[in-house]
């Protein structure tokens, strides 16, 4: 056990020294929650819209400044003809052209109805379709004062909206508990895989195999250095949410320690499985990063939404690990929600733990005989 | 020259050699293109919407049929009161809790306003917003057919309908706007890590010294290092390219030639930069870690999966030195508008700018230790 305590404080000093590894570990949260909490927003401020005004009357001037008052656009042009919409959208400038019709204003006094045109830049078809609701919104709520004003004295239903969990409908609210997810697979599976990878690829593990130290020993002492960094960093990562932005933890604080420290061991024993399967570290490191990362990021549910994936991909995505963790992370901060609503998730990671785990056991075994040859 | 020529042999040797870059290569844009591309989507295909009933009228009933009848809205059943809709909006089984009042068909009977409430899951701000305002218009379509039927309104009701068509990507399919995108982050992630890697490795396992010694100039050594990534950069880009356009049916509107001068002009750009990081790191970990650390925040900030225009002022700023954005904006533009040399002339010059920076940057930071 001396002997054990030994080699772990080995590790530790190993990392601890390497001070240009550690400030990017802690950088990479920091910049993460900054960049997600002031810069990266999945709404829409200051679209740049183009105007083609046909109609030159009352009603149009009206819209055009309801439209330029709204902070949702910026009103960059005022088009002269229909022509010269193609070339405002080649250059990027505008996001969408509005068109009033020529007879906007007489039509709706007569007839009652017109028509107002929205071309959208459906290149950027999330972009395209927020200006079309909220132009849409704009104009409706116009149209809804024509009709109060006609339709005095009718019944209007009126609708109280409450947003639950998010009431400034903050885009923050999304990221924070996808970044943790993500940091903890970076440092977990991607950092363990390389360190111990480095060491076979180096020869070194030849010779602590030959030490006194029994093998899970030797991963033991490799992986704890890490789990107390992944765990430090969480740490971190809920402070800086909750001074930054105000971002409390609404639920049970030992639930997410908890869950957090489940989700460490899952992602360790998925870098010692990484590592037990591939010989060299630029192998490991791309294993890592194309089938941990860029899924962590993408199909977790943590900026896109599963259930607007087509279906095979709630069904791909079952097996990875962030999709569950960055569910129950959610659910614990975000909504306050109890063991009660996560505890399928939560199973769900204690089964891929201990696979894991016995996968990458076996396989260790496995190494050591050829070993021995 | 000659030495030149000989050590990219070496290079090209060494990466067939390897059995796990080649498929990489090859793999990796693959994967990208045919995993990620169609999972990308902002778009709401249905909102989960849990209806309490107080009223029980026919005007509720109407009502209910009316959401339910719109493709975004699927009813998944009634709350059992404030309780109910709290549970079932904690689980996340319901987006929308909506509650009909018990006086909802008395109020539009003429004998007061009734008011809906509605509950809504606001995690996801922007599903939250764009479900509130679909609710919004179908209950106010739904107002506008009672007034309509009750005949106490003048028979025309003024009303501005608005039409709406996109333009370049007419179904706002989403692979059209993910697949330019997804290839950015390929080239990127070969021309950054793939080619840092392969620096630092030779400087791990001191092989570098044993070419340091050699009479090989410092900049037939970076040329050597250089040049091969670059090739497999755009090779990869035009695998991509190819995937998508076989297996998506992706336009491509714009000049290829066009197309690829940026992608060259970007390649060197992020070699110069994955060149620059490789002297700050003496081990494959630290390069790997600083490379992630700026891959990450160029990639998030280019404004890949979310609007640029909606960032604040700085964050704009700083996407003047971030080369991702503009390929971002580039590729995006000639692929699916067809904008020409003219539309993008600003974005490539200010590309240029940087890639010689970075290039020259990375060449004055390199030593070659004797």
């Amino acid at each position: 056990m001396k002997r054990f305590m030994a080699f772990v404080k080995k590790e530790f000093l190993h990392i601890f020294r390497d001070y240009r590894t550690l400030i990017i570990l802690f950088g990479i949260p920091a910049a993460q929650i900054l960049i997600f909490g002031y810069a990266v927003r999945t709404d829409l401020t200051n679209a740049g819209i183009a105007i083609l005004d046909n109609a030159r009357d009352e009603v149009s001037a009206e819209l055009t400044h309801k439209l330029e008052a709204s902070e949702f656009f910026e009103v960059k042009y005022n088009l002269g003809s229909y022509e010269e919409i193609d070339p405002a959208f080649k250059q990027g400038k505008i996001k969408a052209a509005i068109i009033f019709p020529a007879n906007l204003g007489t039509s709706l006094a007569r007839e009652g109805n017109a028509t107002v045109s929205i071309i959208a830049d459906g290149s950027e078809p999330n972009t395209a379709s927020l200006v079309t609701a909220y132009t849409t919104a704009i104009i409706n709520d116009y149209s809804a004062q024509l009709t109060r004003q006609v339709s005095q004295g009718m019944p209007v239903i009126n609708q109280e909206v409450r947003m639950y969990f998010n009431p400034n409908l903050e885009s923050y609210y999304m990221f924070v508990p996808g970044v943790i997810t993500l940091i903890l697979i970076l440092i977990t599976a991607l950092m363990t895989s390389v360190t111990i990878v480095r060491e076979k690829e180096f020869g070194t593990m030849e010779v602590l195999l030959v030490s006194p130290l029994k093998p899970w020993q030797i991963i033991i002492g490799k992986v704890a250095p890490y789990f107390f960094l992944s765990l430090v960093n969480v740490i971190v990562i809920l402070l800086m949410a909750w001074f930054v932005f105000g971002l409390p933890v609404k639920g049970s604080i030992a639930l997410l320690i908890a869950e957090t420290m489940l989700y460490i061991l899952l992602g360790l024993s998925i870098g010692i499985f990484v590592s037990s399967s591939v010989q060299k570290m630029e192998n490991a490191i791309f294993i890592s990063f194309l089938a941990l990362m860029l899924p962590s990021l993408l199909l977790s549910g943590f900026i896109f939404p599963i259930e607007n994936m087509p279906k095979i991909y709630d069904y791909v995505s079952m097996i990875l690990p962030p999709r569950w963790f960055v569910e129950i992370i959610r659910s614990i901060m975000i909504k306050g929600a109890g063991f009660a609503y996560i505890w399928k998730e939560t199973l769900i990671l204690v089964i891929m733990t201990v696979f894991f785990m016995a996968l990458s056991a076996r396989k260790f075994n496995v190494r050591l005989g050829e070993g021995e040859k | 020259m000659r030495k030149l020529l000989f050590l990219l042999k070496k290079e090209f040797r060494q990466i067939r050699r390897n059995p796990f870059m080649a498929r990489a290569i090859i793999a990796v844009p693959l994967l990208q293109m045919l995993i990620l591309v169609p999972a990308i989507t902002f778009e709401i295909k249905r909102i989960d919407l849990a209806v309490t009933d107080y009223d029980m009228s026919p005007a509720s009933r109407e009502l209910i049929s009316k959401l339910s009848g719109s493709s975004f809205f699927r009813i998944i059943g009634a709350a059992a009161g404030q309780a109910g809709a709290d549970q079932l909006l904690l689980s996340g089984d319901a987006d929308i809790v909506l509650i009909i009042p018990d006086d909802f068909s008395e109020g539009l009977a003429g004998f007061g306003k009734p008011t809906l409430q509605v509950l809504a899951d606001a995690v996801n701000a922007t599903s939250a917003q764009l479900g509130w305002n679909y609710l919004v218009s179908v209950v106010r379509d739904y107002n506008r057919d009672v007034i309509i039927s009750s005949g106490l309104a003048p028979s025309a009701i003024p009303g501005i309908s608005v039409s709406s068509r996109f333009w370049y990507n007419p179904d706002l399919n989403y692979k059209y706007y993910m697949l330019p995108g997804i290839l950015v982050i390929l080239i990127t992630a070969i021309g950054l890590l793939m080619a840092g890697l392969n620096l630092v490795r030779e400087k791990e396992i001191g092989t570098i010294e044993q070419i340091n010694v050699t009479p090989v100039k410092r900049w037939e050594l970076i040329a050597s290092k250089v040049i091969p990534f670059f090739i497999i950069g755009l090779f990869d880009l035009a695998l991509g390219l190819t995937v998508g356009w076989i297996a998506f049916d992706i336009p491509f509107e714009g000049s290829l030639l066009l197309f690829f001068a940026c992608a060259a002009i970007f390649l060197v750009a992020v070699l110069g930069l994955a060149l620059f990081f490789s002297t700050m790191a003496s081990t494959q970990q630290q390069f790997l870690f600083i490379a992630f650390f700026f891959v990450m925040i160029f990639i998030l900030m280019s404004g890949i999966f979310t609007p640029s225009e909606s960032m604040p002022r700085w964050a704009q700023q700083f996407n003047l030195v971030n080369p991702v954005a503009y390929l971002m904006r580039i590729n995006r533009m000639v692929m699916l508008k067809g904008s020409g040399f003219q539309d993008i002339a600003r974005d490539m010059g200010a590309l240029t700018i940087l890639a010689l920076t970075f290039i020259t940057l990375a060449i004055r930071a390199y030593r070659k230790r004797a």
